[in-house]
């Protein structure tokens, strides 16, 4: 797969509430590879955006407490200043935020937004970064450069706001690009478009890609492995074929079962028990998953579950996943084709 | 006899501009939309945002006006008749909204959420409206003591039971759900569809199910129009659609599905370049010169496509 571009060991980001901190992201251990796409998925709150604004070091510093490290060229992004770290954010990590009509100043046209920074991380003159960001216009599928380049936000459509996002992340080439959810605030069609767009950028800038998203289908079609996260720690980790087709882990293999398929039509879907633990009332040992899995008996949980490479490359945690099966009798998992 | 039966409905929204404000142009917002509901069945309004959906499903219920056209409900035209004569029929017609955080008054107890429509209809003493709200509340499954609880101490796949207990309190025969799941999580999403299709049959209710994601759709509906720019441009069953897409914008709508099967990520991408192609070629068969669609034509029983 390459060399690992990002290394992150132990990440815990726990956030104070009146006087205590709870982790909301749990010992994560991921390693991103050079051109390959890393995909996180889970449902919203367990902890998939804040693993990505830890990295990039967004969070509020005052009520954040960060452990373990994020490594990135031998160095600790964690441990910088934020002087050292703005070296690194937007020129080698980029970073591509959900919602496109709010991550683009209303007030600043495009072209200059797209100049900013480049302006702090290279030494291009003025006329040289014009003709650099005219090319990434070009290069993420904008007609008419000139006067896109000359346009405010507003007078965009959301697909293109979000190429504008995708081509201010790229503007210096970067070895990685952290994309929350690039495609979840777009209609079908666009999304398919920034879809086939990413798959293109990928493979020319062979840049390693964190995906941050809960749209299993998003992840079928762009991810290269799979890691799922759930209540803040990671439970399944591996090629997006095994997790699609071979899913151990119980949390994943509930997902799955629950989006609607389109080969067994208005069959009833898996419905997973229970709520997701908010941060503050999360069960901080044993297996976390196994309140939503309460017919399976607890002897089959793990004290302290670890996640254990189980298959070269396939990483699982607890092992409630040996003798797993769906109260509904249930047996084979659904096949995964679409007409 | 069909329960609903839209006629060729249109609603303009006038632009003014110039001198005097005058009305210099319309936004055809639904332009000319016909559509007929069996009873018992599920009927999908496909589009992307600002194709008219959701203005189609607002107008039948009569939260915005139409400009022409007819909603014939058992027979009688909604769309003529005056706001109390309206309220007949507004027992029958019930809707569910898009997105449970907003659309649950946070400062009513659940039990004056869900009685508000029957307390428009009927007189009932305190004790037999409680009889009949935790009626509704456990049969959407929900506990009993919930009604004195506050919206905010409910999850978003319970808030949006409760909004479906409210949608049922009137015994509709029809609902017009928009967007029902689209703020929910996937495994939330999967049991507010199943609950869906239990009380389906539990009530023997219809639905217009008005929706973007082409897989819930397929999960739910049995017959499905697909809009685009305020215009059908095809209708038809699941299998008819999915199979067998005529019109180009269905072609497109379908491609744009992700792929499930990772092998086949390469020929997806050439599928939908091949698709963008036959866009720009076949254009004008589907399209005039002002980019309207063509009339609906029947290609067979069940099935029409808005062609030349």
């Amino acid at each position: 797969m390459g060399n690992p571009v990002l290394n992150i060991r132990n990440l815990s980001t726990s956030f104070r509430i009146k006087e205590n901190y709870y982790a909301a992201v749990d010992d994560v251990t991921l390693t991103v590879n050079e051109n390959e796409v890393l995909a996180i998925v889970g449902e919203s709150g367990c902890g998939k955006s804040a693993l990505a604004l830890s990295i990039m070091g967004l969070h509020q510093k005052e009520r954040t407490k960060l452990d373990g490290e994020v490594n990135y060229k031998n160095q600790n992004l964690l441990r910088l200043s934020d002087g050292n770290l703005n070296k690194i954010r937007g020129n080698d990590i980029g970073m591509i935020f959900q919602d496109p009509l709010t991550a683009l100043n209303p007030l600043v046209r495009i072209g200059k937004q797209i100049e900013e920074s480049m302006k702090y991380h290279t030494k291009y003159s003025g006329s040289q970064r014009k003709k650099r960001t005219l090319e990434l216009l070009e290069k993420v599928g904008i007609p008419n450069v000139q006067r896109v380049y000359k346009q405010y936000p507003h007078e965009l459509s959301g697909g293109m706001r979000q190429r504008v996002v995708i081509a201010i992340a790229l503007a210096c080439d970067p070895k990685l690009l952290i994309a929350d959810e690039p495609t979840t605030a777009l209609d079908v069609t666009i999304q398919a478009q920034i879809m086939d767009l990413m798959k293109t950028l990928q493979e020319d800038t062979k840049a390693g890609i964190i995906l941050i998203t809960h749209d299993l289908g998003v992840v079928a079609e762009m991810a290269d492995r799979v890691a799922v996260m759930y209540a803040g720690q990671i439970v399944e980790v591996a090629d997006v074929d095994t997790i699609l087709k071979n899913p151990l882990h119980p949390y994943t293999r509930s997902l799955l079962n629950s989006i609607p398929s389109n080969i067994s039509n208005k069959s009833r879907l898996h419905v997973i028990d229970g709520v997701v633990p908010s941060i503050q009332n999360l069960k901080r040992t044993g297996c976390r998953f196994a309140p939503r899995i309460g017919w399976i008996d607890e002897e089959q949980h793990q004290e302290n579950p670890l996640l254990e490479e189980v298959e070269p490359n396939h990483w699982v945690r607890c092992s409630c996943y040996h003798n797993f099966y769906f109260p509904e009798g249930k047996t084979g998992e659904k096949h995964y084709v679409l007409a | 006899m069909s329960l609903l039966k839209v006629n060729d409905l249109k609603i303009h929204y006038p632009i003014r501009g110039g001198f005097f404000r005058t009305v210099v142009d319309h936004v055809r917002a639904v332009d000319g939309v016909s559509f007929e509901l069996q009873p018992g069945e599920t009927y999908g309004l496909v589009g992307e945002s600002g194709c008219g959906k959701t203005t189609t499903g607002r107008t039948i219920i009569g939260l915005n006006k139409a400009t022409s056209g007819e909603i014939l409900f058992n027979g009688t035209d909604l769309a003529q008749l005056s706001r109390g004569e309206r309220r007949k029929y507004t027992k029958d017609i019930q809707m569910i909204f898009q997105d449970p955080y907003s659309s649950l008054n946070a400062r009513k107890r659940v039990l004056d959420i869900v009685a508000e429509p029957i307390r428009n209809f009927e007189r009932l003493s305190p004790e037999e409206e409680r009889k009949r709200v935790q009626f509704v509340i456990e049969r959407v499954g929900l506990n009993p003591e919930a009604i004195y609880k506050y919206p905010h101490e409910f999850s978003g796949g319970q808030r949006q039971r409760i909004g479906i207990a409210r949608a049922l309190m009137l015994n509709p025969k029809l609902i017009i759900a928009d967007e029902p799941v689209s703020a929910l999580d996937v495994s939330v999403q999967a049991q507010v569809l199943n609950f869906m299709q239990d009380i389906q049959k539990e009530f023997n209710l219809t639905y217009l199910f008005i929706s973007h994601d082409l897989g819930i759709i397929r999960h739910m509906c049995d017959r499905m129009g697909i809009m685009y720019r305020g215009q059908f441009v095809e209708e038809g069953t699941s299998e008819e659609i999915y199979n067998d897409p005529q019109h180009i914008y269905t072609k497109r709508l379908i491609a744009a599905i992700p792929e499930m099967e990772t092998a086949n990520r390469k020929e997806k991408t050439l599928i939908r370049k091949q698709i963008a192609d036959e866009y720009r070629q076949t254009k004008d068969q589907f399209f005039d010169k002002d980019g309207r669609s063509f009339g609906l034509k029947k290609i067979s029983d069940t099935h029409s496509v808005a062609m030349q």
